[in-house]
């Protein structure tokens, strides 16, 4: 399984970018073996328009099925929703905080039910 | 002497920066024209959120919707090539999930998707915008693009409104403020630029973006400095170095903004005010004859 998550720099220790279509980098991490890609954004932070779907778009075709992010607009929420991603907002921090913090989350919810 | 030689004088009034008073400048002229038995036609390009309509009154004779033709695409035959998703200069389509979708709000009816759809699975359905009005306000032709509320997309509007201008007559393009794409399509094609600024240091830079843009589209100008006693002589110095000259200088003064906040036109209350608005009268009317000598 893997998870985008949107960060301020290229690398898991980057801050988690607040924006999802207009965030720098989307790092892709693949949550089973840990191996992760930074993939550029610059195009989508300085889109006139339609950022939001070109991200979506992005993080679909690179395969995550989780997107973690502080907010996501109406329009890159339905073309995630679509795909089946889950969308999960409000996250800060450090990318790599906000990542363990999912998958504990995730550990819990499967440990407790 | 009022005449009609059937030649057209389109005047357009921006400014960049909002607020420099613009409306005001452009249905004051045009009233004053109307007012000297000119066929004059005030048309409000400022389609996101016209407000000429408060100060003239029109009476409403015709309503045309603008529409753009979107995509609508048939899941039976998509084959998720992906090849409109990559033609879509506005990324209003998404490849998600063994299918395309579609996002008509970002679509600007370019037609593309139908184009390089190898299977016709996409047919084009009309989506509406905005509507285009015209009447009557006493002596004036009065035009105006009305974007609807939520809409993002207004330079389609200006577009079909500016293809219905009248062929004859000093016409006066009140123009949205700022420098981008709808103000390029006011100001597309118009035969003079009125410039609206104010002596302050944002009047100034948002001045320069308006010049910088005339100047790309080749268009001749001048100015109208409002208060122009109320800040410093950044934007004095500017237009002169400019060759940019200035048909009007309108001292500060309370009365006009509280015949404004009225709706009512500031010529009727302040004779300062129409004084100044003559004067602008008689440029344009010159700059008539300059056309008229051309053609």
């Amino acid at each position: 399984m893997k998870l985008a998550v949107t960060a301020q720099g290229p690398d898991l220790e980057s801050e988690v970018d607040p924006r999802f279509g207009r965030a720098a980098w989307f790092l892709i991490v693949d949550a089973e073996t840990g191996a992760w890609e930074a993939v550029d954004n610059s195009s989508g932070v300085n889109a006139a328009s339609g950022a939001g779907v070109t991200a979506a778009q992005t993080v679909i075709d690179r395969g995550a099925s989780v997107v973690i992010t502080g907010a996501c607009g109406p329009k890159a929420s339905s073309a995630l929703g679509a795909a089946g991603v889950k969308v999960i907002v409000d996250a800060e921090g450090k990318a790599s905080g906000a990542v363990k913090r999912w998958m504990d989350s995730e550990r819990d919810e499967v440990g407790g039910s | 002497m009022p005449q009609d030689l059937g030649v057209r004088v389109r005047i357009a009034v921006a400014s960049g920066k909002g607020g420099t008073g613009k409306t005001t400048i452009a249905v004051s002229l045009a009233s004053a024209l109307a007012d000297d038995g000119e066929r004059v036609t005030y048309v409000d390009c400022d389609v996101e959120e016209p407000n000429g309509h408060v100060f003239l009154g029109p009476t409403f004779e015709r309503t045309e919707n603008v529409e753009v033709p979107v995509p609508s695409i048939d899941a039976a035959r998509c084959t998720a090539c992906g090849r409109c998703v990559e033609v879509c200069e506005f990324h209003a389509l998404a490849l998600v999930d063994g299918g395309v979708l579609a996002f008509p709000e970002l679509c600007h009816g370019c037609g593309g998707c139908t184009l390089v759809c190898p299977e016709g699975a996409i047919t084009e359905v009309p989506r509406a915008l905005g509507v285009i009005e015209e009447g009557t306000a006493g002596r004036l032709r009065f035009m105006r693009g009305r974007l609807t509320v939520g809409e993002a997309m207004s330079t389609p509007v200006i577009r079909t409104l500016k293809k219905q201008l009248p062929t004859d007559g000093f016409v006066i393009l009140d123009s949205p403020p700022g420098t981008s794409c709808p103000v390029i399509e006011t100001l597309k094609d118009v035969d003079h630029l009125l410039l609206v600024t104010e002596p302050t240091p944002f009047g100034l830079n948002d001045l320069e973006l308006a010049v910088g843009t005339a100047r790309t589209l080749g268009l001749s100008m001048s100015a109208v400095i409002n208060r122009r006693d109320a800040g410093d002589t950044g934007v004095q110095e500017y237009l002169e170095r400019e060759g940019i000259d200035v048909w009007l200088g309108i001292p500060h003064d309370r009365a006009v903004a509280e015949a404004y906040a009225r709706g009512v036109l500031p010529a009727a209350e302040v004779p300062g005010y129409a004084e100044g608005i003559r004067s602008l009268v008689e440029e344009v009317v010159r700059l008539r004859t300059e056309e008229e000598s051309i053609r």
